[in-house]
């Protein structure tokens, strides 16, 4: 049996219940805002390269061209043959054919003082220096270089870490299919929590 | 001392005997007062000044007697964890880490754009994007670079790891933005930009951003601070800093990663089988005591060992805390709420009988997951291993009281 009270507190709450729901609106799939993008806008912006080469840019470049650019942009921090300096290291293929880090790479260093992490030994994909350099070096005047400069700079790191040939030309093309020596070095992340450290 | 400690242990939160030690505590300061009492013309009893001070101001500032500062150096500037109390931390002592400066951003000319896999490709005005449901949510948020020991034994915990930090953060959700722009469904990563002179990129899978994703305009109350990304930042809670990218202009959907450079040579893990982990965005559990800590002075009685854990896997499940170099461990008692992918402080009163002593403290997270200790660390990760290090480190307290750095584990 319910009490005159109960009964009357319930007519409220459904009165108010009622109030809220005649004022509420569902929200919408999508509420309509912010404008078009423009054709113009993300042809300025959209600068990234993918490993597929997508993004690249007309242009190219030559180890020897990149040379000049380098040691005018490029030597005052990263050492004359990049060997680093203030920033990266940059070239350093050593130890071949091996990481600079794990079991192989243990036996190989005996003693000896640690090789640094490089183009060369880890940077798996050679369209990441291309972006790299064209998004945020010299990091003084960012943004500054012009595609073949970028081909050429690209060409000339490439070239210093025995990658390709003295007398290659990266172009649009050739560059996502220069293999990495480090390609095939990375896996993905296998951490899920649980007991386990990994 | 012995008896002490055993019935800290085995009481099961604590509280008791550390509400038993704030009654001491509240007595002894009211007795401290009174001793430095200045008396007026008539007598009376008042503070050391008993002119008016200020009048009401429009921005508040700290009080001058208390300058907890981060410590720059280049492009990173770490929290002063050891000086904060509580879960938050003020935003100007939130660490700073760019990749080249911090640029201004004027806000009226500030432009969002989504486009790649989208069925509408759209910009974003900043006044669009609050026009959104706004949502807030407390988060750390930790450079996976967080472990700095350069200091030996004379380590503050802001060198240690003083490159996380926690706010408030406000914004939309990025599931709303998405679904804004319609996401396609064979888009499986994004590309976050940065709008810094390095236009910096990460490319972040799409299921984060259908899970907790923001995008976020506000910390703590107040629009974002420019060294966290004002206006407008990407927030992947538990995910690495790196990869809340700041100053955020573009989302570019696409099929694939783009293996940007700070996703390739940089961020990466070195194992110690000679493959490296990539995409390693979540930051385990981690704790650390900042007090007793380098370069503080102890004495002898009870004392609260104080720190903060966090996961970026969930919520902190327990902190242990060891006082005789991990030989044992109790539990700690943790400050709620306890918030998942959050900084949660834990505490443990202790009561110090003036023989040297080394504190260290063990976060585990709800997946179970203990906080390793340095060597298993090493073992797993290699020697060369740069990031996304969280090993148990602890405090050394010698006779004469002074507390120094001490990573590795002693037992």
């Amino acid at each position: 049996m319910k009490s005159p009270m109960r009964i009357l507190t319930t007519i409220l709450m459904l009165a108010a219940a009622g109030t809220v729901s005649s004022t509420a609106q569902s929200p919408p799939a999508r509420f309509g805002l912010g404008q078009p993008a423009p054709a113009d806008l993300i042809a300025a912006w959209d600068i990234a390269v993918m490993p597929d080469g997508k993004g690249l840019p007309p242009g190219k470049g030559t180890p020897a061209e990149g040379a000049t650019i380098y040691a005018a942009q490029c030597a005052s921090c990263h050492g004359a043959n990049g060997e680093g300096g203030v920033a990266d290291a940059l070239v350093g293929a050593e130890p071949k054919g091996s990481a600079p880090f794990g079991p192989q790479y243990e036996k190989f260093r005996g003693d000896a003082r640690d090789v640094p992490f490089t183009i060369g030994n880890y940077w798996p994909y050679a369209t990441t220096i291309f972006d790299y350099i064209r998004r945020a070096m010299p990091p003084n005047a960012a943004g500054s270089l012009k595609a073949d400069q970028v081909y050429s700079l690209t060409a000339f790191l490439l070239a210093k870490n025995g990658i390709i040939a003295e007398n290659a030309v990266i172009d649009g093309k050739t560059l996502p299919a220069v293999m990495m020596p480090a390609r095939n070095r990375f896996v993905p992340d296998d951490r899920a929590g649980g007991a386990k450290v990994r | 001392m012995k008896e002490d400690e055993r019935a800290q242990k085995i009481s099961q939160d604590g509280r008791v005997s550390r509400r038993a030690v704030l009654t001491g505590a509240a007595g002894a300061v009211g007795a401290s007062v009174l001793g430095l009492k200045t008396r007026t013309a008539s007598g009376q009893d008042r503070g050391a000044d008993v002119n008016p001070g200020p009048p009401a101001s429009e921005v508040g500032t700290r009080s001058s007697f208390e300058q907890p500062k981060r410590a720059p150096g280049g492009l990173v500037s770490r929290t002063p964890l050891q000086d904060l109390h509580g879960a938050i931390t003020p935003a100007d002592l939130h660490f700073e880490r760019h990749h080249s400066g911090v640029p201004r951003i004027d806000p009226r000319s500030y432009r969002l754009l989504v486009h790649g896999l989208v069925e509408r490709p759209t910009v974003f005005t900043l006044n669009d994007l609050k026009r959104f449901p706004a949502v807030s949510r407390i988060c750390f948020l930790e450079c996976s670079g967080n472990l700095g020991r350069q200091g030996g034994e004379k380590t503050r915990p802001q060198e240690l790891c003083g490159l996380t930090s926690q706010s408030e953060w406000t914004g939309v959700m990025l599931s709303t933005l998405f679904r804004e722009v319609g996401a396609r469904p064979d888009a499986k990563w994004f590309l976050a930009e940065g709008q810094d002179a390095a236009v910096m990129t990460r490319s972040i899978p799409i299921e984060k951003a259908f899970d907790d994703a923001m995008i976020a305009y506000a910390q703590n109350g107040e629009p974002l601070r420019p060294e966290q990304g004002y206006p407008v930042r990407l927030l992947l809670p538990g995910f690495e800093g790196n990869s809340n990218v700041k100053w955020l202009r573009r989302l570019d959907l696409a099929t694939q990663p783009f293996m940007t450079r700070e996703e390739t040579s940089r961020y990466t893990d070195p194992l110690a089988d000679g493959t490296a982990r990539q995409f390693s965005f979540v930051m385990d559990a981690r704790s650390v005591i900042t007090s007793p800590s380098y370069p503080q002075s102890v004495e002898p009685g009870w004392m609260e060992i104080r720190g903060i854990a966090w996961s970026g896997r969930g919520k902190i499940q327990r902190v242990e805390v060891s006082t005789d170099g991990g030989k044992t461990w109790s539990r700690s008692v943790l400050q709620g709420p306890v918030l998942p992918k959050a900084h949660t402080r834990f505490g443990l009163m202790w009561k110090w009988n003036g023989a040297p002593a080394v504190i260290m403290s063990k976060a585990v997270d709800e997946t179970g997951y203990a906080q390793p200790d340095w060597a298993t660390l090493q073992s797993v990760r290699g020697r060369r291993t740069r990031y996304h290090q969280n090993p148990i480190t602890g405090w050394k307290v010698g006779a004469d009281g002074q507390v120094l750095f001490a990573i590795e584990r002693v037992s």
